[in-house]
């Protein structure tokens, strides 16, 4: 296989991480969901750093962030696929 | 790599309670903060001893000094000390980390300051420390089964390659050697927030679980909710973690759970520096997820090799318990090799497995415990972190 761009954990997610460093806006990025090594691709839309998210698809505000398979907070704002998923976007539903 | 985890040894010194120790230090232990500067001049005086000064011990009371003094009586107790010197300015504190470290049957002696002063003081500990370091020094590895191996973790400065990647591999790890009879350990109380369902979940029995609840509700009422200024969103994920990509608290606690694997369910709580009693298998410390205070915690407790997943890089090790550090974040490995003694950055590459990089993590562990110096050790990380509870008198 080659090496993936952006790894997921589960189907159910909504977001991805980015494993490679320099990842720049437009990069036809191999995905990989860990859980089965199933793969796909997506476009990055802006340059992401390494460990950085990635937005599977379009998302809007006040949606719900999935990760593991499970709730890791709200979005605060809308998010095209293949944008930079973090802070600026994405809160704590708990503190 | 042997697939058959049970018939793996090490070399280890095994102490007169039977507890088995990977590390033969002679440590100066300080009661209290004021008697650091004669221990630290003892250790100087001695070779091959080690002070472990730190800032408390004055004026505390009720649970705050029992922990106080679980965590001295504990680290001294520790089987990877051979023997301890006690300083205290008074006696009777004194003594009493004295007896309870007395009660594992290694050398231990305790001297106080008041009416001494620091000098002769220093004179009457060095003579002694002296003796230990001739006894230590003549004690003998011999080979033990893995089974005697008490292994903690706790992650630190993770981003979201530690969920990936480190996390899961100590999970692995865990999975592998607790069916082989080790004790292990996690804790982090704040860090479970988010994921609190899933560690309620992975208690033996539902009755553990739900202390393991009504633990962790405590922890938020009474800490993070009577004195919160602000969101945290700051402190826990910390800024570290977000410059690794950690976004919220929630993202953060899945990740840090994959340090206890598939299968792995712990039997029992402990409290801060407590030591397991009911027998082999995981347990939960509740415990702060900073980096030095966790594992002195853990090390009070009785754990002998601590396995640390990073993503962006802490550096912390331990005074007496070698601190094995493990990332799967390719910058970090590549920026700051020194410190990283398993790199799985392969299993972002999927270059890895989760199952290889265990294995890889479980021969770290017996070289380690055979006397390999961690990058920590080698590198002088030698944090010791006493947990305060509240405010002293």
């Amino acid at each position: 296989m080659s090496t993936p761009h952006l790894l997921v954990h589960d189907h159910a997610d909504n977001v991805g991480v980015v494993v490679v460093e320099g990842l720049a806006a437009g990069t036809k990025m191999l995905c990989v969901i860990t859980h089965d090594n199933s793969s796909f691709e997506l476009v990055s839309k802006s340059d992401v750093p390494i460990g950085h998210k990635i937005a599977l698809k379009d998302i809007g505000s006040g949606d719900t962030a999935i990760k593991y398979g499970e709730d890791i907070g709200k979005f605060v704002a809308d998010v095209e696929k293949g944008a930079h998923v973090h802070t600026h976007n994405l809160k704590t539903k708990r503190w | 790599m042997a697939t058959s985890y049970s018939n793996m040894t090490f070399q280890g010194y095994r102490r007169e309670n039977g507890r088995v120790g990977v590390r033969n230090h002679v440590i100066i232990l300080p009661v209290d903060d004021i008697s650091n500067a004669a221990c630290e001049a003892v250790a100087n005086n001695i070779k091959g001893t080690l002070a472990l000064p730190h800032a408390y011990g004055r004026l505390q009371f009720g649970e705050d000094l029992d922990l106080h003094f679980r965590t001295m009586i504990g680290t001294g107790a520790n089987p990877n000390v051979a023997a301890v010197v006690v300083i205290g300015i008074e006696p009777g504190w004194t003594k009493k980390i004295v007896d309870g470290i007395a009660a594992t049957g290694k050398p231990v002696s305790g001297f106080s300051i008041e009416q001494n002063g620091d000098l002769k003081t220093i004179m009457d500990a060095s003579r002694v420390a002296k003796e230990y370091v001739h006894f230590a020094s003549e004690l003998q590895r011999e080979e033990c089964p893995i089974s005697d191996l008490w292994i903690s973790t706790k992650c630190g400065e993770s981003d979201t390659t530690t969920g990936l990647g480190s996390c899961p591999t100590v999970g692995n790890m865990y999975d592998k050697l607790l069916p082989e009879g080790i004790y292990g350990c996690f804790g982090e109380t704040s860090e479970i927030t988010g994921a609190e369902h899933i560690c309620k979940a992975r208690a033996i029995s539902d009755e553990v679980g739900d202390r393991w609840y009504a633990m962790w509700k405590a922890y938020q009422d009474d800490v993070i909710f009577a004195h919160q200024t602000d969101d945290l969103s700051d402190s826990q994920p910390t800024k570290g973690n977000i410059e690794g990509g950690l976004t919220t608290i929630e993202e953060k606690a899945l990740g840090n759970l994959e340090k206890i694997g598939r299968t792995s369910k712990y039997i029992d709580i402990l409290e801060p520096a407590e030591a397991p009693q009911s027998g082999k298998g995981l347990y939960f410390m509740d415990s702060s997820s900073a980096a030095a205070e966790c594992v002195t915690l853990m090390a009070a407790g009785g754990y002998v090799v601590h396995t640390f997943p990073t993503g962006q890089g802490n550096v912390v090790g331990n005074p007496i318990v070698p601190v094995i550090k493990i990332s799967a974040n390719p910058r970090t490995v590549r920026t700051m090799s020194e410190h990283v003694d398993v790199d799985v950055s392969g299993i972002l590459r999927r270059d890895m497995t989760i199952d290889e990089a265990g294995d890889a993590l479980i021969e770290m562990i017996i070289r380690t415990s055979n006397g390999r110096a961690t990058a920590a050790e080698a590198l002088g990380h030698r944090e010791f972190s006493m947990t305060k509870l509240y405010r002293s008198a």
